[in-house]
């Protein structure tokens, strides 16, 4: 096994509010993002499986939550990303990239327009564990000093997913049921004060409930208690959102990923690209326009044999065009399957592949995304 | 016949000059569940310490090595299409390959089933 030798800076592994609720529950503990985390319990096919068909109990307290508000906030973070965060009404939230000079994507994001209070306008966002810190230097570097940013240490974030989410969530919190996907609303559960969106990142309907870490424990407890639910590791949430389609930061997006290489084009709205004014603005309209080098392409593995991160992508000549990004074998899916960046001529859905990892080749076919069918519950337009 | 286990979590079961090799109960509950075995070909010659076999989880890859150096006789063709079975019996049905052992002091060198359960039970 390795160690640590070769790092100069050992940086302690940092424990959540549910450290000693996870390790109870038989959760197997591994250094994730700086945090003791969960990767399993009972095991993580028999987990991925139960989060499609009931509801999966996920802890991912060590995702930056965030919150934002002073005067002039609405544009100030619209310069930062390409979301139209000025047209997004009270209480819905939206997905976005925090983006560097040359339209790099420096992380993935949620945010949720909370209503304005005496000191102006209000924002929460959630980003990735790993990036925290870096994402809030950035903004501190690129927000107006009349702008405050407080980051929620003192809360957890759990995540319950699945079709039967919403069935053991309204037992403790009712109400719930009332939202629709992206939407979010403030609850009370035994005196303390709940933030709840639904949304998640299986591609199943579900919530995400930000909580005081005091109550986490109580909560997870009540939660655990319904018949729907079960504690999911994160081995579970990475083949999930795989079979999804979503991409995971620090695997499929990084700075040298434009929101276009990444077929994330949805993030660009529409009054964003008509007025630009957001980070590499130029260069991610061009692409937009004119295609990219390369694009994000999901892929069915031939055979049985997982392909992870790191296998190369071969052109017919068995050059190295493209690199596997994330890949593993899909639990609902029954097969192995991948993301991948590949040359743009290479990215329609139907052209088979090669892929060499470990010295092996193996066969692939690029297909659309996501690979199981999400199932959001979206309200009526 | 006598079963023998190395560090790396291989059994050997040696009858005569023939050995069968898989993974250990402990490593299969290490790994998890089990999605594919590529196991070595008859004829394929091994030295001890050789990757011998892959075997692939959910979440990794990991090398099989051989705990002694012989020719391969045969590869367990069951676990191509039923990789879990080095999940549900990893010290029977499920074991990797057998092949003829060319050094049988090479077994001198392994742990027998008390050592090893001692050995897990340090982990």
């Amino acid at each position: 096994m390795s160690d640590h030798d070769d790092e100069d800076v050992i940086i302690e592994t940092m424990t959540l509010p549910l450290d000693g609720w996870h390790r109870a529950h038989g959760g197997r503990m591994v250094e994730f993002a700086g945090y003791w985390m969960p990767v399993q319990f009972e095991g993580i096919m028999a987990e991925h499986l139960w989060t499609r068909e009931s509801a999966g109990l996920f802890d991912v307290s060590h995702m930056g939550q965030i919150t934002f508000r002073g005067e002039g906030l609405v544009p100030a973070l619209e310069a930062m990303m390409p979301a139209d965060i000025a047209g997004l009404a009270l209480n819905r939230a939206r997905y976005s990239l925090l983006l560097d000079e040359g339209g790099g994507i420096l992380d993935d994001l949620m945010l949720t327009r909370l209503p304005a209070d005496e000191d102006g306008e209000r924002i929460y966002m959630v980003v990735n564990g790993a990036t925290k810190y870096d994402d809030i230097a950035h903004m501190l570097d690129h927000l107006p000093d009349d702008i405050t940013l407080n980051l929620m240490e003192d809360h957890a974030l759990l995540a319950l997913q699945g079709p039967k989410a919403v069935d053991a969530l309204v037992r403790l919190v009712p109400g719930v049921d009332a939202l629709v996907f992206m939407q979010a609303a403030p609850f009370t559960w035994q005196g303390h004060n709940l933030w709840i969106s639904r949304s998640g990142y299986t591609g199943e309907d579900g919530f995400e409930i930000s909580i005081p870490a005091e109550g986490v424990e109580a909560f997870a407890d009540a939660l655990l208690e319904q018949p729907e639910v079960k504690p999911i590791g994160l081995g579970a949430r990475d083949s999930l959102r795989l079979e999804a389609g979503l991409p995971l930061y620090g695997h499929d997006l990084s700075p040298e990923i434009t929101p276009v290489m990444a077929e994330l084009g949805f993030a660009l709205f529409k009054r964003r690209r008509e007025e630009g004014g957001f980070p590499g603005a130029e260069r991610i309209l061009a692409e937009r326009e004119n295609g990219p080098i390369t694009k994000r392409v999901g892929l069915l593995v031939e055979g049985r044999q997982p392909v992870r991160e790191g296998a190369t992508v071969l052109d017919e000549d068995g050059s190295t065009v493209g690199s596997v990004t994330s890949g593993g074998f899909a639990p609902s899916v029954g097969a192995p399957i991948a993301m991948a960046y590949v040359p743009l001529a290479m990215a329609t859905p139907g052209t088979r592949i090669q892929l060499s990892q470990r010295g092996k080749v193996h066969a692939a076919t690029v297909t659309s995304m996501p690979f199981v069918p999400h199932r959001y519950v979206r309200g009526a337009k | 016949m006598s079963r023998y286990f190395t560090e790396d979590h291989e059994w050997i079961d040696v009858d005569g000059d023939v050995g069968t090799v898989g993974i250990s109960d402990y490593a299969q509950g290490q790994l998890g569940d089990i999605v594919f075995v590529d196991v070595p070909e008859a004829g394929k010659s091994l030295a001890k310490g050789d990757e011998a076999a892959v075997v692939e989880s959910v979440k990794a890859a990991s090398d099989v090595y051989s705990p002694v150096s012989g020719s391969v006789i045969e590869g367990n063709a069951a676990l191509a299409d039923e990789p879990g079975l080095v999940n549900t019996d990893p010290e029977g049905e499920g074991w990797f390959f057998k092949l003829t052992l060319s050094d049988a002091s090479q077994l001198d060198g392994l742990m027998d089933e008390t050592a090893y359960q001692a050995f897990v039970a340090k982990l």
